[in-house]
């Protein structure tokens, strides 16, 4: 589903955010990426969303060459992509609701398909009692959750976790995890940035470790 | 293969209702915005409504301007001089004779001897006129055309007129009128002057607005973008936000001039009462404020178009 060959990341301003890089995530399939901060993680889910591009070597996702992904494609292909944020990135101005709803009205579904997916997704992660409220109103977690409905309700082929659990507690922490494994386990890929060691090796999934830019391990399970 | 053919007009037809459900969300949603934000609109809006009810003032003051002159212009009357020969009582007959054609309003004889008196007056050469032995003057009919008589068959009137045996030439006096009407043609270009430059004022305070609007919305744009928004949907509500200002600012501007016109009515008609005349001022025509209201929207679909062109381009999702 994801394949990196060599790649290559530089930023204008210079700095080699990665290098040589190379990786292979199965459909279906559940990883984690670690390493300190600044080591690239996050750089690498940026290059899959196509929020950055990278500078050699070549990316497949989904079967598509991201090098052609370009212009009028660049959307269509982000549909297929779940993006979630330490920092959740809600919209503070609108409800629980319509902040899940916005993957499907920008793909232009039709109100009663957006309610009856957004209300699925928000059963999944146990918020549909709160729709109508405001994510201000919601704790860190709730707030992650709905970050997560988010990243879910489009039913995309890969999901993206950037230190999702980045800002949560221990236990939060692991019913995070446990709903992304959720998801994993009905067929969608999924790959998570974090720095939580201890954690990630108790999931017993791939761990691929960067370590300046480097591929350090590419090892699974609870190993090393 | 009845379900083969029947797909492609459904798959367009829903293709269409998304479209159409698209612009309709799109535009409920910038109406749901200005609504959220109403003074920052209504501000917008006021500058717009005033910058564009300037140029719609001046236009409803140069047309009701130009009403007033060719009103006069058609009303000239036409300065007859008699040859020198012709005696008082033969010009007398003239204007009685004159007086009679349906295309002429009045006849007024100005005798050599009132002219010279006339002239003596008004010069200031009174001692010069005294060493005169005869009155060079000739004898002058003032001829009022008939109200009702257009220009064309004014200008008829006064080739009739030239060509009597008694004229020795016959002129409009309406060098005056010629001259507010040159006035006119001035004040016109001045006014598409500054409809242009209020104009490119409108397409600024509407980019100004667009552009702040996509700094603060800026989180917004870019998630829209990370989830697969086109470029289209991230657009739309900003130019139906630009459009929908600049239409409210063309409904004030037009508020604007009615009240405007409605002030001025009544010290007009006494004006006009003054000249015996029934003028009313006239407001725009309904083509006019249609042209308005199209003016203001354009402008304001055009400023946002830009704002968008120029700020959206350095936006990425994070």
């Amino acid at each position: 589903m994801i394949h990196f060959a060599d790649v290559h990341m530089r930023y204008s301003s210079g700095s080699e955010a990665l290098k040589r890089v190379n990786l292979s995530i199965d459909k279906g399939a559940m990883a984690f990426v670690t390493g300190r901060s600044g080591a690239g993680k996050s750089t690498l889910l940026r290059l899959i969303a196509l929020i950055e591009r990278h500078t050699r070597g070549q990316i497949i996702v989904n079967g598509q060459n991201l090098e052609r992904v370009t212009g009028r494609r660049i959307p269509l292909y982000r549909r297929n992509i779940g993006f979630t944020f330490q920092e959740h990135r809600l919209l503070y101005d609108r409800t629980v609701f319509d902040n899940v709803a916005l993957p499907l009205v920008v793909a232009g579904h039709r109100y009663q398909e957006i309610r009856r997916r957004v209300h699925a997704a928000l059963d999944k992660v146990g918020l549909l009692d709160k729709q109508k409220q405001l994510p201000i109103a919601l704790s860190g977690g709730e707030q992650q959750r709905v970050g997560i409905a988010r990243a879910v309700v489009h039913r995309p082929a890969v999901l993206l976790g950037d230190e999702p659990t980045g800002n949560l507690d221990p236990i939060l922490s692991w019913d995070t995890m446990k709903l992304f494994e959720q998801f994993n386990q009905v067929g969608v890929t999924v790959l998570i940035a974090s720095h939580d060691l201890d954690m990630i090796r108790r999931m017993k999934k791939p761990i691929i470790t960067l370590r300046e830019g480097r591929i350090l391990t590419s090892g699974g399970g609870s190993d090393e | 293969m009845k379900a083969r053919r029947l797909r492609l007009p459904n798959d367009l037809g829903r293709q269409f209702a998304a479209w159409f459900s698209q612009h309709i969300q799109a535009l409920l949603y910038s109406a749901g915005q200005m609504y959220r934000n109403p003074l920052g609109s209504l501000l917008t809006t006021a500058v717009i409504g005033i910058s564009l009810a300037l140029p719609a003032a001046f236009y409803v003051i140069l047309v009701n301007s130009e009403r007033v002159a060719t009103g006069w212009s058609g009303t000239a009357s036409i300065t007859l001089f008699l040859k020198l020969d012709v005696p008082a009582a033969k010009a007398k007959d003239l204007a009685v004779s004159l007086r009679n054609r349906p295309q002429i309003a009045g006849v007024r004889y100005i005798s050599p001897d009132e002219a010279l008196a006339e002239f003596r007056r008004a010069s200031g050469f009174g001692d010069a006129i005294e060493q005169l032995e005869e009155n060079p003057l000739p004898g002058v009919l003032l001829v009022q055309p008939s109200s009702i008589t257009a220009a064309s068959s004014a200008e008829a009137l006064l080739a009739e007129l030239r060509a009597l045996p008694e004229a020795d030439t016959a002129q409009f006096d309406r060098q005056w009128v010629q001259r507010l009407v040159a006035l006119l043609n001035i004040l016109q270009r001045a006014v598409w002057i500054l409809a242009c430059l209020l104009a490119l004022a409108v397409l600024l305070i509407i980019g100004n607005t667009i552009r702040l609007s996509i700094y603060n919305r800026r989180t917004e744009i870019e998630i829209n973008m990370l989830f697969g928004a086109t470029a289209a949907f991230i657009q739309r509500p900003f130019l139906y936000s630009g459009f929908m200002h600049g239409l409210m600012g063309a409904l004030l501007a037009w508020m604007l001039v009615s009240a405007a016109v409605y002030l001025l009515q009544s010290p007009v008609a006494q004006l006009a009462e003054l000249y015996a005349s029934n003028f009313m001022l006239a407001g725009l025509d309904r083509e006019e404020i249609f042209k308005l209201l199209c003016a203001g929207g354009l402008l304001g679909l055009s400023g946002s178009w830009l704002a968008v062109q120029r700020h959206m381009r350095g936006i990425t999702p994070f």
